[in-house]
């Protein structure tokens, strides 16, 4: 028996098409939460339940939920973050491409619950292979009655389409999402208003992360108390983490909230390849500040990762040994910021470039004294001062790794060449 | 490259009104009209272009604005292959630079570049989220993992 809830029965191959995922008891919540539950009793459920949102921020998902299901404006659209482009983050493709219907179907609850006729899952243009499947899910659903304009012969209509985005980072961020939905540049929107509110074509509109919808089906048929039951208080919950980087087996892994990072890394992935030592571990994607070795007894949650300095973010955990060097890491996750960089604010526009050419003549060994100075100048002056968390997270990373591993940057600079190789 | 023919941009015009049946707004068909773009033409083409802004009354100029903006829109010809290749942090420590600088020397392939052929063209990505599985790409519509030299030079022997 599978005890995983988010990755149950992704060994299965046939798990991905509906025949299968129903043999395993799928679509049972959706038929018990129309069947017997109001919209309002779901709302109910999620928020005792403490779901917080998996995409990043961690925010109370029965909550977001109540604020748009208050709004009386009509329709409310249903969006799916699943552009799951942070550095590091590969955990919502195992859902996508291997328990598509676990996606959908705790999306169609959520449309129940929040009276939603019209769906999108907006999904990053790099998972082909998930658009082929999520596209014949839907199709499955809508044949057997789980979607379209008579869900379940109950006058309850939903309809899912999955829109591609084109490559853009920022897109994941759920207002510039809604741009790219409509049809424009990502740009993010100034908020308030918020999406629940004002959304796609100035409507209510949920956005929740992949994982978050993979909760629901599991909230709604086994209750808030029983979910409530795993991970730690005020973040509940089974959690994925994708784990790359320097360990012997990477990959996602499902466990509970506020499991610690050194049983991730020892217990779980069998600890760092070819016997090294850890130099540092990024907790949650490469817009979260890293984390030295000796503070990898924290626990990875929403709660308890900001006393150490850092985030959960997205999950995913990128493992580093006395292999790497830092200064490179950097240097290639500032040309990131810089290249996703959107452009409408210049704080981040100007700042990430200049923060990458510093990197540069660092890493290259080309670099002075006061080049040190002027590089966490750039930084400080971003931080604070960006229109949305793009520009920030990449001004905060870059001071973290500064300060815990200065005497690498220094080193770089002193002998021309990296204290690594 | 596909030759632009009337025939052609007709099974474009017919896409795109297929896609706006799917929006309250005839913009919101723009991202998913430069795929089927590209599946026709190879890349957003000028008359793609024309005939999109046609259909959904949106001013051309916009259009290659909204398309410049994303790192995956094909917006000038390519080879007949792509290969998209990650070297972001994950990537890059389990040795990307090294399959950037093999493309370089055995097919003369630049990032931004396509070979004198016109077989290949190299895009560098940012995180494809296999990170787990590095260094890996995605080549046309597939993902491939755990990339060797060998094992690029293999996979790129079978795309001709
Ligand atoms: C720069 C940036 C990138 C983001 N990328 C993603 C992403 O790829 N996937 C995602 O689900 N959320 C992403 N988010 C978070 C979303 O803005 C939003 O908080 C989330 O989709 C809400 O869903 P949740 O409540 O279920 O977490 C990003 C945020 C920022 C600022
Ligand atoms: S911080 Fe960066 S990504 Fe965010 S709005 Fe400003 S320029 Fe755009």
């Amino acid at each position: 028996m599978d005890e995983r809830i988010i990755l149950r029965n992704t060994d299965d191959p046939l798990n991905a098409s509906i025949a299968g995922y129903m043999a395993h008891g799928g679509y049972k919540a959706l038929e018990q939460a129309v069947g017997e539950l109001t919209p309002r009793d779901i709302i109910d459920e999620i928020k005792s339940s403490g779901l917080r949102g998996r995409g990043g921020a961690g925010f109370p998902t029965g909550m977001k939920w109540q604020f748009a299901s208050l709004d009386p404006k009509f329709p409310k659209y249903l969006v799916c973050n699943a552009d799951e482009g942070e550095p590091g983050t590969f955990k919502d493709r195992p859902i996508l491409e291997h328990n598509p219907h676990l996606l959908i179907e705790g999306m169609i609850i959520s449309a129940y619950a929040l009276q939603s006729t019209r769906g999108y899952i907006y999904l990053r243009g790099e998972y082909p292979h998930a658009k082929r499947v999520l596209e014949r899910a839907i199709e499955e659903a809508l044949a057997s009655g789980y979607l379209g304009n008579d869900i379940l012969s109950k006058h309850f209509r939903f309809n899912l389409t999955v829109h591609s985005g084109a490559g853009a980072y920022i897109c994941g961020e759920e207002t510039a999402l809604l741009d790219s939905l409509e049809g424009r540049r990502g740009l993010p929107r100034l908020k308030p208003p918020f999406p629940v509110n004002s959304g796609l074509w100035g409507k209510p509109t949920i956005v929740n992360n992949v994982e978050t919808f993979a909760n629901i089906p599991y909230i709604v048929s086994q209750g808030a108390k029983a979910y409530a039951s795993i991970g730690v208080k005020d973040c509940p919950g089974p959690k994925l983490f994708s784990v790359s980087g320097r360990v012997n087996k990477p990959g996602v892994y499902e466990l509970p909230m506020g499991i610690s990072l050194r049983e991730i890394i020892y217990t779980h992935c069998g600890g760092i390849k070819g016997g090294g030592s850890l130099k540092g571990v990024i907790p949650g994607g490469i817009s979260t500040p890293i984390i030295a070795p000796e503070n990898i007894d924290c626990p990875m949650d929403f709660v308890h990762l900001p006393k150490y300095g850092s985030m959960l973010g997205s999950g995913a955990v990128m493992v580093f040994d006395d292999t790497v060097c830092i200064v490179r890491v950097y240097e290639r996750a500032m040309k990131f910021f810089e290249h996703e960089s959107c452009g409408k604010c210049t704080p981040c526009r100007e700042g990430t470039a200049w923060m990458r050419a510093i990197l540069g003549r660092i890493e290259r060994g080309d670099a002075s004294e006061r080049d040190l100075e002027t590089l966490q100048d750039v930084a400080e002056n971003v931080t604070g001062k960006t229109f949305c968390p793009l520009g920030d997270g990449a001004a905060g990373v870059l001071l973290a790794a500064m300060k815990t591993y200065r005497e690498e940057f220094e080193y770089h600079i002193k002998n021309k060449r990296c204290k690594v190789q | 490259m596909p030759q632009v023919t009337t025939e052609r941009l007709k099974i474009l015009r017919g896409k795109i009104y297929e896609l706006m049946e799917l929006y309250p707004s005839y913009q919101a068909a723009l991202l998913p009209s430069f795929f089927v773009a590209e599946e026709i033409f190879g890349f957003i083409s000028p008359e793609a272009i024309g005939e999109i802004s046609n259909v959904t009354g949106v001013p051309a100029a916009e259009i290659r604005g909204v398309a410049s903006f994303y790192a995956m829109y094909k917006t000038k010809p390519m080879g007949r292959h792509i290969i998209q290749l990650c070297t972001n942090v994950s990537c890059m420590i389990e040795g990307a630079y090294d399959l950037v600088e093999y493309l370089k020397e055995k097919y003369g392939l630049t990032p931004g570049g396509t070979t004198p052929d016109g077989r290949f063209s190299l895009v560098i990505m940012e995180c494809i989220g296999a990170c787990g599985t590095a260094p890996a790409m995605i080549l046309d519509t597939d993902s491939y993992e755990n990339l060797t030299k060998d094992r690029l030079d293999t996979l790129l022997e079978s795309y001709k």
